[in-house]
């Protein structure tokens, strides 16, 4: 049996959320279905939200899940966290947001959180009529795990979303590596290949070829790229000035950040801490980036 | 911790029968003795332990000298296979199945590691072996051909005498894993083709930690493990007396009640089987629907997932079994229901229950009372509604492909 929150529980056997959401026809209203997942592999996500047109407002947003426990808490969990919000905003939730709105998950169960951010990312892309970058992995044909269809990308977007480190980790986040364990030693590989670009500033593998897997950042990925380099690299040093720093929003190359405490109100301070923000971004992200402060 | 359920969990492991635990107690506190010593302290422990081995036996229908204490299945299988290899060093090739338990599957992989060859013998829908291609694998370098006589998940019964003979027409060494069968089908060594048989205590109502391994006289065992001699040199380490004693109780009481305890599981089993697939729509039962033990059965729920089925059944007090991936720790679904080529709609979504011969009457009433509200409940939440569903076929067909 495995070890579940009392949260998980209590989203497991009494979901509020679940169903499907009808197409009216309402004026300003557009609903927007996101699926991931599949029976074969045993879990499945099927996510609908009703979007005020104007305000790009989540108005509703209900569930179909096919799958465990965890599968069905975790979409629960992801509709109470993006219920109200707007689609920028909910882009924000990663998984790791909704494993800590269930109070954790077992580690293998880590793949049910990230289907939930799959199927809101499915349904938000949907929604805009923008076509998944993810769709490409087809294209480039680099189907990693037969056994749970899961492609080179996919592993490379988790392994730099939640830092993780080793095959097992892949495997209790998106499951690939599980079955017969003869992609293991690929996994592995990816693993080695996204270190090695950690260490290498993103910019600089990005100008010398433009080809480096870099360039295919999704925006999610951009996003949360940018997120983690303020969080583990920008926001230590301020904080530790008594200053701090959010991410507020992000337009193209055009990163958007609220200064805060000591940072805010000093204006002299405000230019230079700006700038040696965007050098950070720059350096770890894009050499195109500005930031702004709002 | 939760003390009472609704037990139908049986084929992963039994309730120890208090029969078995008053037999066991004595040996645990008074009569201490190691039965291997030279005074009569031990030697009084040695009696009791003969007269289990004797009680083993009349339930295999063996000779004494046949049966050697185990720790479990486990080391029955693993014991038993290693055996025979040694025992041939000449013969490379095993012939075993897909849906055999892991402690078999496991080791032959590995001894694919160290030259050797393993066929592993196909099922059908129903769960049942070819012949013919039992026939086209044997061969003279074959020296062992090891197959289960019941399988665990589905229960299905394989037609064990008639693949002896085979077996035996070409001078290989066969082994059955028993485990789920003794105590459900009546055995009888002293007429069939079986050289060694593996069966574990804890299946029958014995603790866990004890077992048997029955080993035809004449045939050569070179040992596993290896050390102070006991059991006749072929199994070293002082014996687990208490566990030794309560598996021969266990198999006393088995062979007692095994004809008026299996007809009533079996009709118990026969109720609670039929009356899901009469009022719960979509759903059909995984194995042959006559060779199979008296106590199991399989139902697929299409369209929805075994642990979100089996933590609805928990919260009713219900212990059950699934074969989907998500309940055992493993991402793959059942091994075995795979290799019977069940569709993933079925697949996923499919629960084991097992009775034993403390199943009652009104504990199937009340799995029958929740169990359609509950499928009814996970399937409102989920996206498959039929196999027509684009989705799902898309899908189903894209895994397919990719795995070949
Ligand atoms: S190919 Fe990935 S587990 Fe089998």
């Amino acid at each position: 049996m495995w070890d579940y929150t009392d949260k998980v529980l209590d989203l497991f056997y009494n979901p509020k959320h679940q169903g499907a959401i009808e197409d009216k026809g309402e004026p300003g209203i557009k609903v927007a279905v996101g699926d991931v997942g599949s029976i074969a592999c045993g879990d499945a996500l099927r996510l609908h939200l009703k979007v005020e047109q104007d305000t790009e407002k989540i108005l509703d947003a209900r569930f179909q899940t096919f799958g465990c426990t965890s599968a069905i808490a975790s979409s629960e969990a992801l509709i109470e966290l993006i219920q109200g919000k707007t689609l920028d905003e909910a882009l924000k939730v990663t998984n790791k947001d909704i494993a800590s709105h269930l109070g954790g998950l077992p580690e293998a169960k880590m793949h049910c959180s990230v289907m939930g951010q799959e199927a809101l990312e499915a349904a938000i892309y949907n929604y805009r009529g923008i076509k998944r970058e993810a769709h490409d992995d087809d294209d480039e044909g680099a189907l990693i795990c037969t056994c749970f269809g899961i492609s080179e990308s996919k592993i490379r977007r988790v392994i730099v979303e939640n830092n993780l480190t080793t095959a097992e980790d892949v495997t209790n986040y998106v499951k690939a590596g599980g079955g017969c364990g003869s992609c293991l030693a690929s996994i592995d590989d990816i693993i080695a290949s996204v270190q090695q670009q950690a260490v290498t500033p993103v910019s600089a593998s990005l100008n010398t070829n433009g080809q480096t897997s870099a360039k295919k950042l999704t925006s999610v990925q951009k996003i949360a790229l940018i997120q983690r380099v303020l969080d583990e690299e920008v926001r230590p040093v301020l904080i530790a000035d008594g200053g701090d720093v959010e991410l507020y929003d992000v337009e193209g190359d055009r990163v958007k950040v609220i200064l805060q405490g000591a940072c805010g109100s000093c204006s002299s301070s405000t230019a230079t801490l700006k700038i040696a923000i965007e050098s950070r971004l720059r350096d770890r992200v894009s050499q195109n980036i500005v930031v702004e402060a709002v | 911790m939760q003390k009472n359920c609704i037990y139908l969990d049986n084929n992963a492991t039994t309730k120890v029968d208090p029969e078995v635990v008053e037999a066991m107690l004595p040996y645990l506190t008074d009569y201490y003795g190691n039965p291997s010593s030279m005074h009569s302290f031990g030697g009084q422990v040695k009696k009791v332990v003969n007269q289990a081995r004797e009680q083993v036996a009349a339930l295999l229908g063996a000779d004494e000298s046949e049966v050697i204490f185990t720790s479990g299945g486990t080391e029955g299988d693993n014991a038993a296979i290693r055996a025979a290899l040694l025992a041939q060093p000449q013969k490379r090739h095993i012939i075993t199945t897909q849906v055999e338990h892991p402690a078999v599957l496991t080791l032959c992989k590995q001894l694919e590691n160290q030259g050797y060859t393993v066929t592993y013998l196909s099922v059908n829908r129903q769960g049942q072996l070819d012949f013919n291609e039992l026939e086209a694998a044997l061969t003279g370098n074959t020296a062992l051909v090891s197959i289960m006589y019941a399988n665990n998940e589905t229960g299905v019964v394989f037609p064990i005498e008639q693949i002896g003979v085979r077996v035996k027409e070409h001078g290989a060494l066969f082994h059955v894993d028993a485990v789920q069968a003794v105590g459900k089908i009546p055995m009888n060594m002293k007429a069939s083709t079986i050289d060694m048989l593996t069966m574990s205590g804890h299946k029958i109502h014995a603790p866990k930690g004890i077992g048997a391994l029955y080993v035809r006289r004449g045939v050569r065992f070179r040992p596993m493990l290896i050390g102070g001699g006991q059991e006749r040199g072929r199994r070293s380490g002082t014996p687990n007396v208490p566990g030794i004693v309560g598996l021969g109780k266990a198999a006393e009481l088995e062979l007692l009640h095994i004809q008026e305890a299996t007809a009533r599981e079996k009709k118990l089993r026969d109720r609670l089987e039929q009356t899901i697939i009469a009022t719960i729509p979509d759903c059909e039962v995984n194995g042959h629907s006559t060779q199979r033990l008296p106590n199991t059965t399989n139902i697929g729920f299409k369209y929805i997932e075994g642990e979100a089925i089996l933590l609805h059944l928990n919260k009713h007090g219900i212990c059950a079994s699934s074969g989907s991936a998500c309940s055992s720790g493993s991402l793959e679904p059942s091994h075995v229901l795979r290799a019977m080529g069940i569709p993933y709609t079925i697949l996923h979504g499919s629960i084991r229950f097992s009775l034993s011969r403390y199943t009652t009457n009104a504990e199937i009433d009340t799995v029958l009372e929740v169990m359609p509200g509950i499928v009814e409940h996970l399937r409102a939440l989920s996206p498959f509604k039929n196999d027509e569903a684009a989705w799902l076929q898309e899908q189903e067909q894209a895994v397919i492909g990719a795995r070949g």
